[in-house]
């Protein structure tokens, strides 16, 4: 089992040191501190282990140094930056662990430019030695990369000369997106395996600013500065310390303060029943600071994080998670009201920012997401913003005691929005202002089943005899359609009109990605993926499909 | 034994006052189903009263207990053969598991494409049928209609329980529907093509009983073995019924040979317009009429070689007919049929196909053996009546508009021809537009007790306790 879990007292592999508006976070990889065994972590390259412990330094310095405005990330070895993904940890990954990783190493990449966008947490990237593959995707990630001119140093995507695969991590998409480099350069850059030089990346936009070795360290404290100048953060704030998670396990699943995780592995499917707070969490801001990692929204949505995380790496093969909830509508309501009064506090704003990356955790999870209104449930505010990640729903239409939802502002501000930078309403609509209107319309209003079915908010409103049966088979039937096909419809249909950065970089990580990382020329017995390092060249198919 | 609760609304032996989901549905049901029998059922003999079987329990003794009832009345209700215990999955890569008490949601959209194809046939009949009353040869036979008539209707509220039971609300859906298509509606027809042929005379009846009711037994013995447990238990039942349905076929077309061959042995001739002009039934005619039903009834069983066939019979959804006694291999998985279709423009290709692909030819195969049976009675009458002419079964390629041998012309013996060939020679075949013009001038309505039309010889043996002459309908 893996843990997402970790605190600073147990990096093996990251050393993060602050100093008033700005923070350093230096790589050092612990050569035998791999997640499993097999592969040795060397020049700074990264598996799941690292990135977790990435993840986790950044999160704590959302929460934990508030007045952090600048976040440098560089390295801690002599001229080596970061090699990128342990090449021997793919060759001997399975493809879903592969892809697994990947996704969690893009959310946590995608963190930094969220973290930038709505919070000014600021990222310069200090490449201070070798950056190659997914480690340029890290300095891609940041606001600002600075490269040392060194006359050796290089930056480097290659991935196609080496491997034979795609950078996975969203080089390709945030050369062209972000970065705006002209596609012939990137067309060169991408196909050498030794990469570009200071001078040369500049020129081509692969880097922002160089200097020479002497003048480097003065270079980053200025344009940390600099950076730092732009930030909305706090100046003298105190910090909210992320105490562990409150978690049970056994076999029936995972337990936590505010979230249950009930597993059918048989039935290959997860049901997770979302906690409506007991009593309306503290509204004003002396009581959320005092609650802390306590005030329920932060509580709610650490727990929903780690649960999506454990369920995506422990548990592959179930695949449909059933979205659930139970409790008090009113106090999950009081929880987003609370939050919506105080989105100028960085606090509030932080732990929303959290809420924004873990639904869009669960948009771009690959499995069936079925949102189940029962009896009891409490879809209102930000749950029924969980409740519209479903790829269908169905809804109790019960004579009494009949479940409702309510829509509150969540779902039409850009708090928020999902991995295609819309509203999850805009989206489910396909961008039809009017159907948005109707719903705005109902604000605040307990909707029944009826209702949100003519409102076209839910899929299904089963009565209370059939709803056994349409629930049972639903899911049985959904189980038992190709997984594959599954990953890429769903993909498919959450995410329809216009691209968006990320949605190009998880639509190319579940289809581009899959494929050529399954194809011969890549982890065949000549593919080369799988001969790295061996000293024999690759032997392709030529055949171009 | 499960006994059947007629004190309930709804006659039944699955409980069904303690499924309160299922017995809203089918009260809700019931009264459409009423509807549509006094609309589109033989509705102008609502009033009479008919000696008609009921089952009061599903075992041998109770199935059959006769009495009488006007039609409307007739207790329509939900009959499964009892439960077997600890039964298993008897064929496809399933075999040896346990059989489903629930539809597996992987399977119900087959499962439910299945049933409602079944279950359309059923009322389709009664509609085919709906007029035939008017030109009955006897009392004894109309009896028989009626007969067929309430127990089609019954096989419909069969299928509809298990839409109702298993499928929510997609089945109630269905069930519907199934009220609404109409045999030969041209915007809203039946899904089958043989049940959207009209049926207007009683030769057509006995060879649609013969033939096309035959097919429907075939068809409930390949899912009396499906891993569905409800639908192999209601099937299991229907086919007793079913069983009575081919009897009327059989025993009217052997009426129909017997008294065609008296007729030729009083005029002392085998001339087909002298038979007709002594107001019988030439056999020409008979072996046109058979032509047309039997090779109608073939394409019922659906194509060669068929995945649907290969993907039911793998998922353990539809067997084989007497799968567990007529086989030893139930799993198929390497064995080979040798299929024969057309070659180019005159040749025929035999080539092997997977045997899960040619499930459907199994099944039409041991139907064509079944459907010999009749053949060889009415043979050996005409031969003791020293007539020197055969009935035969068609070619299996004969006028097959399913399958490879459709729009692929080919003679009674199979031999194949070209279109034009058969433009021409077709007449000679299948009942012309004369043929059925004769036919349908005989049919004169007989209401006299023990009296029976000059086309027909009378019944030899009564029904249930009564004889031939009872008076079985009070008109």
């Amino acid at each position: 089992m893996v843990s997402f879990e970790t605190d600073p007292s147990r990096y093996r592999h990251w050393r993060l040191s602050v100093d008033g508006a700005v923070a350093t976070l230096a790589m050092h990889v612990d050569e035998d501190g791999g997640l499993r065994d097999g592969y040795k972590l060397k020049l700074n390259s990264y598996d799941l282990g690292v990135d977790i412990e990435f993840h986790d330094a950044v999160q704590r310095i959302r929460f934990e140094h508030p007045q952090v405005r600048t976040v440098v990330l560089t390295s801690a070895r002599e001229r080596m930056f970061c090699a990128g993904a342990n090449i021997y940890m793919l060759g001997t990954s399975s493809h879903g662990w592969k892809v697994n990783f990947c996704k969690f190493t893009n959310e946590t990449r995608n963190g930094l430019e969220d973290s930038s966008a709505s919070s000014g947490l600021k990222f310069l990237c200090a490449v201070n030695g070798s950056c190659a593959g997914g480690g340029y995707e890290i300095a891609l990630a940041c606001d600002e990369i600075l490269m040392v001119d060194d006359r050796s140093t290089t930056v480097s995507l290659p991935e196609v000369p080496l491997l034979g695969v795609l950078p996975g991590t969203g080089g390709l998409t945030r050369l062209t997106d972000k970065r705006k480099v002209r596609r012939d350069l990137a067309d060169v850059f991408c196909t050498s395996a030794d990469g570009v030089r200071a001078e040369r990346a500049r020129e081509w936009k692969l880097v922002d600013h160089i200097a020479k070795p002497a003048d480097f360290a003065k270079a980053v404290q200025e344009r940390a500065r600099a950076l730092a100048a732009t930030s909305l953060r706090p100046a003298n704030a105190k910090g909210v310390a992320l105490t562990p998670l409150q978690r049970q396990a056994d076999a029936a699943g995972y337990r936590y303060s505010s979230l249950d995780v009930a597993l059918d592995p048989a039935g290959r499917v997860a049901t997770l029943t979302l906690k409506a707070p007991e009593k309306a969490p503290a509204a004003d801001i002396d009581g959320i600071v005092a609650a802390g990692a306590e005030w329920w929204p932060l509580r709610f949505a650490r727990e929903l994080d780690d649960a999506i995380l454990t369920l995506r790496v422990d548990h592959a093969e179930i695949g449909l998670w059933v979205l659930k909830s139970s409790g008090d509508a009113d106090a999950v309501l009081a929880a987003g009201s609370a939050m919506l009064r105080h989105t100028d506090h960085w606090l509030v704003r932080e732990t929303i920012g959290l809420w924004r990356r873990t639904l869009q955790r669960l948009d771009v999870s690959s499995r069936s997401l079925f949102t189940v209104i029962d009896r009891g449930s409490c879809f209102a505010g930000l749950f029924f913003e969980i409740a519209l990640t479903g790829d269908r729903s169905y809804m109790l239409d019960a004579a009494e005691d009949a479940p409702a939802v309510v829509i509150d502002e969540f779902s039409f501000n850009n708090l928020l929005t999902t991995v295609a930078a819309r509203t999850r309403l805009a989206l489910r609509y396909q961008d039809d202002a009017d159907a948005v209107a109707a719903c705005r319309a109902r604000l605040g209003q307990a909707l029944s089943a009826s209702e949100a079915l003519k409102l076209g908010l839910i899929t299904f409103a089963p009565d209370e005899l059939d709803w056994e049966d349409e629930i049972r088979l639903a899911f049985e039937e959904r189980t038992a359609l190709s997984p594959d096909a599954l990953t890429g419809l769903e993909a498919n249909l959450r995410f329809g009109g216009a691209e968006t950065m990320l949605t190009r970089i998880f639509g190319r990580l579940s289809a581009w990605q899959n494929w050529i990382f399954n194809r011969p020329n890549a982890v065949g017995e000549k593919g080369a993926l799988k001969l790295f390092g061996s000293g024999s060249k690759a032997r392709f198919d030529w055949e171009r499909v | 034994m499960t006994s059947i609760a007629y004190g309930e609304r709804i006659p039944n032996n699955v409980a069904l006052a303690d499924n309160k989901v299922l017995q809203r549905a089918l009260e809700h049901w019931q009264p459409r189903f009423l509807s549509w029998w006094k609309e589109m059922g033989p509705s102008d003999f609502n009033a009479a009263e008919v000696y008609l079987r009921t089952a009061t329990s599903v075992d041998a003794k109770g199935w059959a207990t006769y009495g009488s009832v006007m039609m409307p009345d007739y207790r329509w209700g939900i009959f499964l053969a009892d439960q077997i215990p600890e039964r298993k999955i008897g064929f496809g890569d399933l075999l040896g598991q346990p059989v489903w008490h629930q539809v597996p949601g992987e399977h119900r959209s087959t499962l439910r494409r299945l049933i409602v194809t079944q279950g359309d046939t059923e009322p389709a009949s009664v509609e085919q049928q709906r007029l035939l009353g008017h030109v009955a040869p006897s009392i004894y036979d109309l009896r028989s209609l009626f007969q067929i008539n309430v127990e089609e209707g019954r096989h419909l509220w069969a299928m509809v329980y298990l839409l109702h039971a298993y499928f929510g609300r997609d089945g109630r859906e269905e069930a519907e529907a199934l009220l609404e298509r109409h045999s030969g509606n041209r915007d809203n027809p039946r899904i089958l093509n043989t049940f959207n042929e009209p049926v207007e005379d009683w030769l057509s009846l006995f060879m649609f009983t013969y033939f096309t009711d035959r097919d429907g037994k075939y068809q409930l013995k390949c899912l009396a073995e499906s891993g569905f447990d409800p639908l192999a238990r209601t099937c299991r039942f229907m086919l007793t019924e079913e069983a009575y349905h081919m009897s009327v076929g059989m025993l009217g077309l052997g009426r129909v040979i017997k008294r065609t061959a008296e007729v030729m042995k009083e005029i002392g001739s085998d001339d087909p317009e002298a038979v007709r002009r002594a107001g019988a039934i030439d056999l020409p005619t008979f072996q046109r009429y058979l032509n047309f039903w039997y090779s109608s009834s073939l394409d019922l069983f659906g194509s060669e070689v068929s995945s649907n066939a290969a993907t039911t019979f793998a998922n353990g959804i539809k067997g084989r007919p007497d799968e567990t006694t007529a086989f030893e291999d139930h799993e198929i998985r390497n064995a080979t049929f040798a299929l024969e279709s057309p070659d180019g423009e005159t040749g025929v290709r035999r080539e092997d196909v997977p045997m899960r692909n040619a499930v459907n030819e199994i099944v039409r195969g041991a139907y064509i053996g079944d459907c010999e049976v009749g053949l060889r009675l009415w043979n050996r009458t005409l031969s003791r009546a020293n007539i020197q002419f055969e009935i035969r079964l068609p070619s299996s390629r004969f006028n097959r508009t399913v399958g490879v041998w459709a729009g692929n012309p080919v003679d009674p013996s199979g031999e194949r021809m070209s279109n034009e060939a058969w433009a021409q020679r077709k007449a000679g075949w299948l009942p012309s537009e004369s043929d059925r013009a004769y036919v349908k001038g005989l049919m004169k309505r007989v209401t006299e007790p023990g009296k029976v039309a000059g086309w027909i010889a009378p019944p030899e043996r009564g029904v249930g306790t009564h004889p031939p002459d009872y008076e079985y309908v009070r008109l």
